[in-house]
């Protein structure tokens, strides 16, 4: 896009680290909806249907949502209806 | 004893004065610089390359040919363009440029072209910001980046970059490091360059610095309870009302839509005060901000008061400053509320309309809390002009209208809770409070007879504590 690095000044009172702070962790996993996102890679279907048994086993609540492609980024509407039904999210990245 | 002259190529009287630059090399220890071709001036054996115009920017050279004599290091004396007594006064040669005309300007330098002092200055070094730098990796977008951190108020910015926030400070005589202020709610020490980066990414060009540094001046008195403003469940925010000649100047609207959208000062230097209130002070919605409704003006709320007519009392000379000033006025704003009055034709009818209409701020029943500010519109205001009312006569009108009896107004009456104490049942109730409690401003477009109500914020009941605040706008 660009060749040259791009500097902005900070307009904060620079109280925080210039890093982004992470989310807080959810503090009780109970009551949260937990989502869990395959990318849609072979044999991603075995694993997250055991780690949602396990999770759904210890009385947790579970929700499954798919990518159509792991070629590609994650449709928006998928992403909008992960940020609205979930807490906490788990993605099955790799292999 | 020494000698340095800028030239350009690019110059009809560089190029005209040749020879008598070859002559003064030839007899006296004389440097040449170059701002476009150091092959230039030939006759003279060609100068030093100043393309890249750190010479230029050094010698503060603003026209060529400059012509310099310097001793013991120190420049004594210049002159620009060619003026042939000045050159031989300078030099002490005579008879300099037989032929030439006596006087022909110069041209700009090329140090001095739109922008150049400022990325010069960044260049060598003339200016230094100290905020901390963001380095915006080549695949993100620098206004998503700013979403990200948080830095916006829902809008886009203008990414603040060195450029940028350097310019803007060119538009003040302030130095970048000089405190302003605390600004709540964290009270963070805010420097002259905060101020710039935010007024850069409202949107500001550096000519608004000046009333800028005013509002945020303004806004920074105790007695304006900028935090308090700012962590109220209230509806308001700082609305800020621009007077005198530098309205003009930097082009702020006070006419049609004078409290709308599309003046590209008014949006901008109200924004700017609530950008930095949410990036230095930590003022974010749901966070410190505990509105329960906010209102659209804490995006920006700032407009021009309409002093075109020289019968009305501007708002800033009512509230004692020498007319012809520049002053910014701070009030405790919700959003607008309309008067519509389209069939009186006297003053008194007006004034009873714009009166029932200000009585609905804060509540009904509710008298001497919020304050209030009335937009009085041209048609309104024609309506008293003709019949003789200043701005003293129409806050007097308004003031007898603003008056009801106390038993109408006691809690429980009408069947509604609120409302004042009953003790005072028998009083004539004022509204407002008689100092301050009711601003007039003129601004707006002609064609209907409707007015704007501001309604205040209701902590101005506090009259003692809370106070409107205006600021004369500096340099």
């Amino acid at each position: 896009m660009r060749n040259q690095p791009y500097v902005m000044r900070d307009p904060t009172a620079e109280i925080s680290p210039i890093l982004r702070e992470r989310l807080a962790p959810c503090k009780d996993l109970s009551t949260a909806t937990i989502g869990l996102l395959s990318i849609s890679k072979e044999r991603s279907d075995e694993f997250l249907d055991s780690v949602a048994k396990s999770l759904s086993d210890g009385g947790l609540s579970v929700l499954r949502f798919r990518k159509p492609t792991y070629t590609r980024p994650a449709p928006e509407a998928i992403i909008q209806e992960m940020v609205e039904r979930c807490d906490v999210a788990i993605v099955g990245l790799a292999d | 004893m020494e000698f340095l002259v800028v030239v350009k190529r690019n110059c009809e009287t560089c190029q005209m004065v040749e020879p008598v630059l070859a002559s003064l090399k030839a007899s006296l220890p004389l440097t040449l610089y170059s701002q476009d071709d150091p092959k230039f001036p030939e006759e003279a054996g060609g100068a030093r390359d100043d393309r890249g115009l750190e010479e230029s920017w050094r010698r503060e050279i603003e026209v060529v040919p400059t012509v310099i004599r310097i001793e013991d290091g120190n420049e004594v004396e210049r002159t620009e363009g060619w003026d042939r007594a000045e050159w031989e006064r300078i030099t002490g040669q005579g008879g300099l440029g037989a032929g030439l005309p006596d006087f022909k300007p110069g041209c700009g330098s090329r140090s001095a072209e739109f922008g150049m002092p400022e990325r010069l200055s960044l260049q060598f070094g003339g200016m230094h910001l100290a905020s901390r730098e963001v380095e915006v990796c080549e695949m993100e977008d620098p206004m998503e980046v700013a979403y990200d951190r948080g830095w916006t108020d829902g809008l886009p910015i203008i990414p603040p970059t060195d450029l940028r926030i350097t310019r803007m400070l060119s538009g003040t005589k302030r130095k970048s490091d000089e405190i302003i202020g605390l600004i709540p709610p964290n009270l963070a020490e805010c420097t002259i360059e905060k101020v710039a980066i935010s007024a850069v990414m409202a949107g500001c060009r550096p000519e608004y610095m000046p009333v800028v540094l005013a509002v945020v001046e303004a806004a920074l008195k105790p007695q304006f309870s900028m935090h308090g403003l700012l962590a109220t469940l209230g509806f308001a925010g700082p609305v800020v009302i621009v007077n005198g000649p530098i309205t003009k100047r930097i082009g702020m609207n006070s006419k049609g839509n004078a409290l709308g959208q599309g003046n590209r000062a008014n949006a901008a230097i109200g924004r700017t005060l609530q950008l930095l209130i949410r990036n230095m002070g930590g003022g974010i919605p749901q966070e410190i901000d505990r509105s329960v409704l906010g209102n659209p003006g804490k995006y920006t709320f700032c407009f021009a008061e309409d002093e075109d007519d020289e019968d009305w009392v501007p708002l800033n000379v009512a509230r004692g400053a020498k007319p012809g000033t520049s002053t910014v006025t701070l009030f405790h704003g919700d959003g607008v509320q309309g008067c519509v009055a389209w069939h009186s034709r006297t003053p008194e009818e007006v004034s009873r309309s714009l009166a029932m209409s200000l009585l609905s701020v804060c509540h009904p029943k509710v008298c001497q809390w919020s304050k209030a500010m009335l937009v009085l519109c041209p048609d309104h205001y024609k309506i008293f002009q003709q019949h003789g009312w200043g701005r003293h006569e129409l806050e007097a009108g308004l003031r007898d209208a603003l008056k009801r009896p106390g038993h109408d107004l006691i809690r429980g009456a009408h069947g509604v809770s609120e409302g004042i104490d009953p003790t005072r049942a028998e009083e004539i109730v004022d509204k407002f409070h008689e100092e301050d409690g009711l601003l007039v401003v003129r601004a707006g477009g002609k064609g209907a007879g409707q007015s704007a109500i501001i309604g205040g914020w209701p902590a101005q009941r506090k009259v003692d504590e809370i106070k409107i605040v205006s600021e004369e706008v500096g340099t």
